[in-house]
């Protein structure tokens, strides 16, 4: 049913994405100012918006024997790969590149995240940013695991790597209803690999903003606009995994994909704000001795409905 | 294959080739780890390309979270003030260039000496479907043992490598509760 549009979807997919995290970053400035008692208004809303212009405008700052070229690389490769994992993402009945491998190539995608962050953390040869990218490095283990189990427990179900595919066999019922635990380690996965709210340590304030610390100009602007980036994606990737892609009634299935998107979305970003930052080391254990257990049980029921079909 | 997937074959060989030299001549431990995993992820979109996108895109996975990984420890490990110095990857340079060069010319004849079989019928249209039963089913058994030893090694390594065992967390008796631990809290206490 999903299907590989055509060359313009190119230009089309990212154009959704950024437009998708203007929303995100609007929504999280309305409730940034309920917090703080200022009005919400459309001002506010577009407030974070006005550091774009102002960063390109910033004067890059310069540091003393820097790794110029694996600082950039870092910093390029965390919106570039947030970009590339939304080429297997449908929208409606259309994406980009109907991979028959999609959620690993998502899978792998994220993970170069992973490399950009500690590279970004890295480049500039200053403590307190290097410290960042290794406490990133440290957790990733621990979030990419437990994640890599809720994929692999949609694909179990579908019988398939291929995203359509996974849309296609949830026909009957959504994964989400009979997949509760991996839907929920998927979203905390996601959501950790943003490195935003609670899980954001690599830019924590007591190591005066981490990886982000020493970036200024457009090299702050890509990495922030890539937290954002993934946090889209991520939330656009559930949407086939677990939310039955664009099925639904009356409603044609591009706007169904773009309303559960916005709603996963939404949550996200509400429940990000709300939870106060998770030290790395109660994370990593709770990742380890709660969430991997349960993924893998989780990933057990598909595995037994599938072999017993 | 058509003429585009020969051009992306060999240009991805020769990027892979490229920062694999790059390995041995860069003098940062962070260069010199990235140069290895854009080789590798050459490597990974050579197999793809040649019509095993599964082994291809999971080659790519597996080697950025590895060589992530292992920048982590090759600085740590360093015999220079931890890697953060320029450094040199080339040691015994004659012994390991008589070593490499035998080894390189070896496998090139071995390429144009081994008698290949020709293809017979035509490929299937969903390699990764046999690669699955390729291991999981006739490879079942070696897979499972190499699970347990894998899993084995790892639970080895880290009760080898960790300082404190059962007894500094739970007393001589082992009947301490809560567990003495440097940080307090966690899951189930």
């Amino acid at each position: 049913m999903v299907e590989a549009a055509g060359w313009w979807s190119l230009l089309v997919a990212p154009a959704l994405l950024l437009a998708g995290a203007v929303l995100a970053v609007a929504g999280d400035a309305l409730l940034a100012a309920r917090d703080a008692g200022r009005p919400r208004s459309a001002v506010a809303a577009a407030r974070p918006l006005l550091e774009v212009p102002r960063l390109l405008a910033a004067q890059p700052r310069r540091m003393p024997a820097p790794d110029r070229l694996l600082w950039r690389l870092g910093v390029v490769t965390v919106p570039v790969s947030a970009v590339l994992s939304v080429l297997v993402i449908p929208f409606g009945h259309r994406t980009v590149a109907d991979l028959s491998v999609g959620v690993v190539w998502f899978n792998a995608m994220e993970v170069f995240t992973w490399a950009g962050l500690w590279l970004a953390g890295w480049g500039p040869n200053a403590v307190f940013s290097l410290v960042g990218g290794y406490r990133f490095v440290a957790q990733g283990l621990a979030y990419e695991l437990p994640l890599m189990f809720a994929l692999i427990t949609a694909a179990t179900g579908a019988e398939s790597l291929r995203v359509g595919d996974i849309v296609a066999a949830q026909q009957g019922l959504w994964f989400a209803v009979w997949m509760p635990v991996a839907f929920v380690v998927y979203l905390a996965g996601v959501s950790a690999l943003c490195f935003l709210g609670p899980f954001g340590y690599p830019v924590g304030r007591d190591i005066a903003s981490g990886v982000l610390g020493e970036t200024t100009g457009a090299d702050r602007l890509l990495l922030r606009a890539g937290r954002w980036l993934w946090l889209v994606s991520g939330a656009a990737m559930a949407v086939p995994l677990f939310l039955g892609g664009g099925a639904g009634p009356w409603l044609p299935a591009w706007a169904w994909s773009s309303l559960k998107t916005l709603l996963v979305l939404a949550v996200l970003v509400w429940v990000l704000r709300r939870l106060p930052v998770l030290r790395a080391d109660r994370y990593v254990e709770f990742a380890w001795v709660v969430l991997i257990p349960l993924a893998i049980v989780q990933a057990l029921v598909p595995a037994l409905v599938v072999l017993n079909r | 294959m058509d003429t585009l997937e020969s051009a992306l074959l060999a240009a991805l060989g020769v990027v892979a080739l490229v920062t694999a030299v790059l390995v041995f001549t860069c003098d940062s431990m962070a260069r010199v780890t990235f140069a290895l995993l854009a080789s590798l992820c050459c490597v990974g979109g050579v197999v793809a390309v040649l019509g095993l996108p599964y082994l291809g895109v999971v080659t790519v996975l597996m080697m950025v979270m590895e060589m992530v990984v292992m920048a982590v420890f090759m600085i740590a490990y360093m015999m220079n003030p931890a890697g953060l110095m320029p450094m040199s990857m080339l040691h015994n340079k004659r012994g390991s260039l008589a070593v490499s060069g035998a080894v390189f010319a070896t496998l090139v004849a071995a390429v144009f000496l081994t008698p290949w079989p020709a293809q017979v019928g035509e490929p299937p249209p969903d390699t990764t479907f046999q690669v699955g039963k390729a291991l999981m089913g006739e490879q079942m058994l070696t897979m499972v043992v190499l699970g347990f030893v894998l899993l084995a090694t790892m639970v080895g390594a880290t009760v080898l490598a960790t300082r404190r065992g059962r007894y500094d967390r739970f007393g001589d008796d082992l009947d301490l509760r809560p567990a003495r631990d440097p940080v307090r809290g966690g899951v189930g206490r």
